[in-house]
């Protein structure tokens, strides 16, 4: 096996309505390597978490067109539903958005487990109940809250008790999607530190950590890739995005980002003009022209994906002759 | 305090509990003795985590829930004690209010131009040309009217509607605005503009915001002063910047440790743990016992003291 665990390669996937096609994954290729946490962001209807959705369940109206998908060894996208049923929460495990708000108000901690292990054809024995403990105690998290119900946690535990509950079985590759977002800055920090944990601890292999904030990802991403409107738009060591991004959006939402110590009197900071195109039935070329200051005619042809350095990567016809111009806060 | 005629309102020990259950109630205290003044034209943050009383207090100053004890303290009048109905209508014709999700704020099934009718038929906001005086607020948010009104909700982005929500307030020539969580629906890219925008509103028209947010960087980014809640108490009050450069309560201190930022690390070898700021809270309070909230430079007070 090589030291890829995720290959993915011009992979599409659209939502067919009845109005068309929303092209909410389209053309999208990189790898994911054994022991990295890669890093996905974009503005909301970027199709990140859709890109998610294609791994792990592709219902209607999501449909799969064509391209490549390998997870260590397995051609998950011609996988028949019973056989990729196998590699689910074992090889591949997903924390969905919102996965705070799917505790049963009725139910403890515990049986929620059980029940979700049952589906899954695990044995809920006293050996398994060891395991959540001693993972429990991994999230610095006391095994008495397998006693209590979901609405006496906190946001942050759940969250908590739902990274257990998802890395359960040491799944190679988790996709964690927006587990951070509702979150207070300081559970923040501790889940996200957390995620980079159980990748050390070697309890999942590599992670796909999607969020709309680059500056999360910037604390424990290796790589970080940029996606626009359902476009692949740059991927790259984490470092060199922040620091050279080759891709004129890259520039634009770092540059958007507000930290403490600049205040509005001392620097305006600047958001990007308009808003992202519409997916439906969307037309060639470049997907970021209408909001992009650089913009020729040639960003009317689709623009092609090429390497910048050692697993850097940029789709943007213009990423040479920028260069430099898009280094530095503007 | 400073006193000064640029003073709009003043919250004096406000205080709200909550309570819940009828033969054995229990109850909650939301907010306990906040006291703050807003200034003409000036942008206070209060932040906040979830459960720390800073909606509850935009809740208390747009009279929308009740006040337990404290005063509200607005042209010389305690707003809380306003009863009648035409005084109320006066009070929101001059504090108004804009909340987190656009799309629960709009009703779906009207065009958007509704919120600018409701105004209208509400109050006499003095337009010869309504329409004209519409569009011109809507120029003022950056917002083309040609291509907004006449819309529907759904129609528009989130960005878009907080935009149009402020340029109602903007029509209104309101003097305060309570902005409740109000970008964080909204993508980073559209955010910095609605921001600056409202920076720009408050200068130009001399309008007071109350800018309530959980997160640290946008609140240091738009304002004058701020305030720190934890817990139902104001922790820390004062001058953004000082606040920024000598934090002294531990809460506060660990929020400008745990915010994210671009080009600047966590420390992987500190152990952070979200259950430890309860315990240096307590801490600090025992230590510093009796001294309750102290001024400890202009316009910088922390709370020391939990009694």
């Amino acid at each position: 096996m090589s030291e890829n665990i995720l290959e993915v390669k011009n992979l599409r996937a659209y939502y067919d309505i009845l109005k068309g096609q929303v092209k909410a994954v389209d053309n999208v290729t990189f790898n994911l390597k054994n022991g990295e946490i890669l890093g996905l962001a974009g503005e909301s209807g970027c199709g990140k978490s859709t890109l998610a959705s294609t791994f792990i369940s592709r219902k209607k109206p999501l449909k799969y067109i064509s391209g490549e998908v390998d997870l260590v060894g397995n051609k998950i996208m011609k996988m028949s539903e019973k056989e990729f049923k196998k590699l689910r929460l074992r090889t591949i495990s997903l924390i969905p958005q919102y996965a705070l708000d799917a505790f049963s108000p009725t139910k403890k901690i515990k049986t929620y487990i059980a029940d979700l292990a049952g589906q899954h054809g695990i044995k809920t024995n006293k050996k398994f109940f060891d395991k959540v403990k001693e993972r429990l105690d991994l999230v610095n998290l006391d095994e008495s809250v397998l006693n209590r119900y979901s609405i006496e946690l906190s946001g942050g535990m759940k969250q908590r008790v739902i990274m257990v509950i998802s890395t359960i079985l040491d799944p190679e590759f988790l996709i964690a999607d927006e587990i951070t977002s509702a979150l207070d800055v300081s559970s923040q920090r501790f889940v996200a530190t957390m995620l980079a944990n159980l990748r050390d601890l070697g309890i999942i292999k590599s992670a796909i950590f999607i969020t709309h904030d680059l500056s999360i990802l910037y604390q424990i991403a290796d790589r970080i890739m940029i996606m626009y409107a359902g476009n692949f738009a740059e991927i790259g060591p984490t470092d060199e995005i922040v620091a050279n991004p080759r891709h004129p959006y890259t520039r634009a939402l770092i540059d958007s980002l507000p930290k403490v110590g600049i205040q509005y009197k001392d620097k305006r900071l600047s958001g990007i003009e308009g808003t992202p195109p519409h997916l439906l039935d969307i037309e060639e070329g470049c997907r970021f022209r209408q909001r992009c200051p650089y913009a020729i005619n040639k960003c009317e042809e689709n623009p092609e994906r090429e390497q910048v350095a050692e697993g850097h990567y940029v789709s943007c016809w213009r990423w040479k002759e920028l260069g430099s111009d898009l280094s530095g806060q503007k | 305090m400073a006193k000064n005629k640029d003073v709009i309102m003043s919250v004096k020990n406000l205080s709200k509990v909550f309570k819940s259950g009828i033969l054995n109630p229990e109850y909650t205290v939301a907010a306990k003795d906040i006291s703050f003044d807003i200034e003409k034209g000036k942008i206070i943050s209060l932040i906040g985590e979830s459960g720390s009383g800073k909606t509850t207090v935009g809740k208390l100053i747009l009279k929308l829930i009740e006040v337990s004890e404290g005063e509200i303290i607005y042209k010389g009048k305690n707003i809380s004690k306003i009863n009648d109905k035409e005084e109320t209508q006066q009070y929101y014709r001059r504090v108004q209010g804009i909340f987190q999700d656009p799309f629960a704020t709009f009703n779906p099934l009207y065009r958007v131009d509704r919120v600018f009718d409701l105004i209208f038929d509400s109050f006499d906001l003095g337009f010869e040309d309504k329409d004209q005086a519409i569009r011109d607020a809507l120029y003022d948010v950056n917002l083309n009217p040609d291509r907004t009104l006449g819309k529907f909700p759904h129609q528009l982005s989130g960005g878009q509607l907080q935009r149009l929500l402020i340029a109602r307030a903007l029509l209104m020539d309101v003097d305060i605005l309570i902005a409740d969580e109000l970008i964080s629906m909204l993508d980073a890219s559209t955010r910095i503009g609605v921001l600056n925008l409202l920076v720009e509103s408050c200068k130009k028209h001399g309008m007071a915001v109350i800018f309530i947010t959980h997160d640290l960087n946008l609140g240091y980014y738009i304002s004058d002063k701020s305030l720190i809640m934890y817990k139902g108490r104001l922790v820390e009050r004062g001058d953004t910047k000082k606040i920024y450069e000598n934090a002294t309560h531990p809460y506060t201190q660990m929020l400008f440790e745990a915010v994210p930022e671009i080009g600047e690390r966590w420390d992987p070898d500190e152990e952070f743990l979200p259950e430890q700021i309860v315990n240096d809270v307590q801490k600090f309070y025992k230590e510093n016992a009796g001294k309750g909230f102290v001024e400890i430079e202009e316009d910088h007070s922390v709370l020391f003291s939990d009694k």
